[in-house]
């Protein structure tokens, strides 16, 4: 487990000669749960899975037996399910975008719920804040972004499509395909990635900055009023982290469905 | 950049852990296979149902209206035909009472005519027997008073000699001479 964690049980106070255990990267390290072979099960593991679990638990109590009148369950995945297919999908990629739903519904529904682990008592990480469950994402809307390219503009009109833009001056020809390679081929997996990484892991670094100080600050002098303060400061963090979680896991679905986008349009 | 996330070794949170990589990928894929095989198109359809229910709904609606406009339309052109009929039937037993009318009318005149002209015919018919009987009346008449005025038969005499005719043929002609010249 990480350092923090264990905080509340080694009684570490600003008065009793302990330095402050400021969280850090090691607050995103943990320590296996169990070990199969060489392979560690490690927290965020779990959290992955159990995340899988709730998505799936919930759309399949929701969407099993789906009633012409829906029943309330029903309801609240029925608004869900419309939001990405309506606000994301055919809204940024049009009538051809109902083939994607499914997609980008999976997606935004297991990012939102990863990353909202990050204030769920005992789970208190958000799973996206560790870089592999961004990347393997990103990874997957790239694959589609490309594979949509070139299939529906053969190669020639696929490369045209990631690079090209139509009436340039000749001289801004060279430096403009340039840059649309960089950006579009290898950039914007990476900035996917990292966006929603950075977010997540900058929120969990924030909240649990203000937890440990208000731990640590919490001792019978006038300490206690700044870890007061720190205090409102974590439950402030906490309400707004829970807008960026959404706010994250949709970005990352509008993001993907403006590349399927892209890759879909005729002509740049 | 490679090269820089590699000199940061085990401690750069920007190099993903190929187990967490593998795990996500495995979880990533059980999400979208379960969501997009099984319950995503279960409750598409299930839209698809409630909107066609709907909007079924609404044609329905729709359909009957629109038959119940053209039903409507339809009894309204048969009461216009049917007045226009109304009007027209009207129109002929108008025509043909005026037809009737004047035929009976001439029918009537002719046979007034013809009665009058019976009449006449008639009327002449008697004015010259009573007139022929009066003739000879009156002939006989004078010719008994000449007789007696006499003393003797001038019957046959009169009779051969017509003399009476003759007087009575000058008394009419002077009259008609009187009635010519007024």
């Amino acid at each position: 487990m990480s350092a923090h964690m264990l905080l509340a049980e080694s009684g570490c106070h600003i008065n009793a000669d302990c330095a402050f255990p400021a969280p850090g990267l090691h607050s995103f390290n943990f320590e296996p749960i169990f070990s199969v072979g060489g392979f560690d099960f490690t927290k965020p593991m779990l959290l992955t899975v159990i995340c899988m679990l709730a998505v799936i638990g919930f759309f399949a109590a929701a969407f099993r037996k789906p009633k012409l009148v829906p029943g309330k369950l029903q309801l609240v995945g029925e608004i869900g399910y419309n939001f990405v297919a309506r606000s994301i999908a055919l809204e940024v990629i049009g009538k051809k975008g109902s083939k994607y739903v499914p997609f980008l519904t999976s997606i935004f529904f297991f990012v939102w719920i990863m990353n909202v682990m990050s204030i769920i008592p005992v789970a208190q990480f958000p799973a996206t804040s560790r870089f592999a469950y961004p990347v393997v994402l990103a990874a997957l809307v790239y694959i589609t972004y490309m594979f949509l390219t070139f299939k529906t503009h053969g190669f020639k009109g696929g490369v045209k499509n990631l690079v090209w833009l139509d009436g340039l001056p000749k001289p801004l020809i060279p430096l403009i395909v340039l840059l649309e390679f960089f950006s579009n081929v290898i950039l914007r997996p990476f900035t996917l990635a990292v966006r929603l990484w950075a977010n997540m892991f900058a929120g969990h670094m924030l909240i649990v900055m203000f937890s440990v100080a208000t731990w640590y600050l919490l001792t019978p002098s006038i300490m206690s009023a700044v870890a007061g303060g720190s205090f409102l400061l974590a439950l402030a963090m906490t309400t707004l982290e829970v807008l960026i979680q959404f706010l994250q896991a949709y970005i990352f679905t509008l993001l993907a469905s403006i590349y399927i986008q892209g890759a879909l349009e005729e002509g740049h | 950049m490679m090269a820089f996330l590699a000199a940061e070794g085990a401690e750069n949170p920007l190099i993903p852990a190929t187990p967490e990589l593998i795990v996500g990928l495995i979880c990533f894929f059980i999400v979208f296979g379960v969501l997009g095989k099984k319950l995503l198109p279960n409750i598409q359809k299930t839209l698809e149902e409630r909107h066609d229910a709907i909007e079924g709904g609404l044609e329905r609606a729709a359909e009957a209206q629109a038959e119940a406009t053209q039903i409507l339309e339809q009894y309204r052109a048969q009461l216009a035909e049917a007045r226009h009929e109304a009007a027209r039937l009207r129109q002929e037993a108008t025509e043909q009472g005026a037809t009737i009318i004047q035929e009976m009318r001439a029918e009537g005149q002719r046979q007034r005519e013809e009665i009058i002209a019976a009449g006449h015919a008639q009327i002449e018919a008697d004015r010259k027997a009573v007139v022929t009987a009066l003739r000879q009346d009156v002939g006989k008449l004078a010719t008994e008073l000449a007789g007696k005025l006499v003393g003797e038969s001038l019957e046959d005499h009169a009779r051969q000699s017509r003399t009476v005719d003759r007087f009575l043929d000058g008394l009419e002609e002077t009259a008609a001479k009187a009635e010519a010249r007024p």
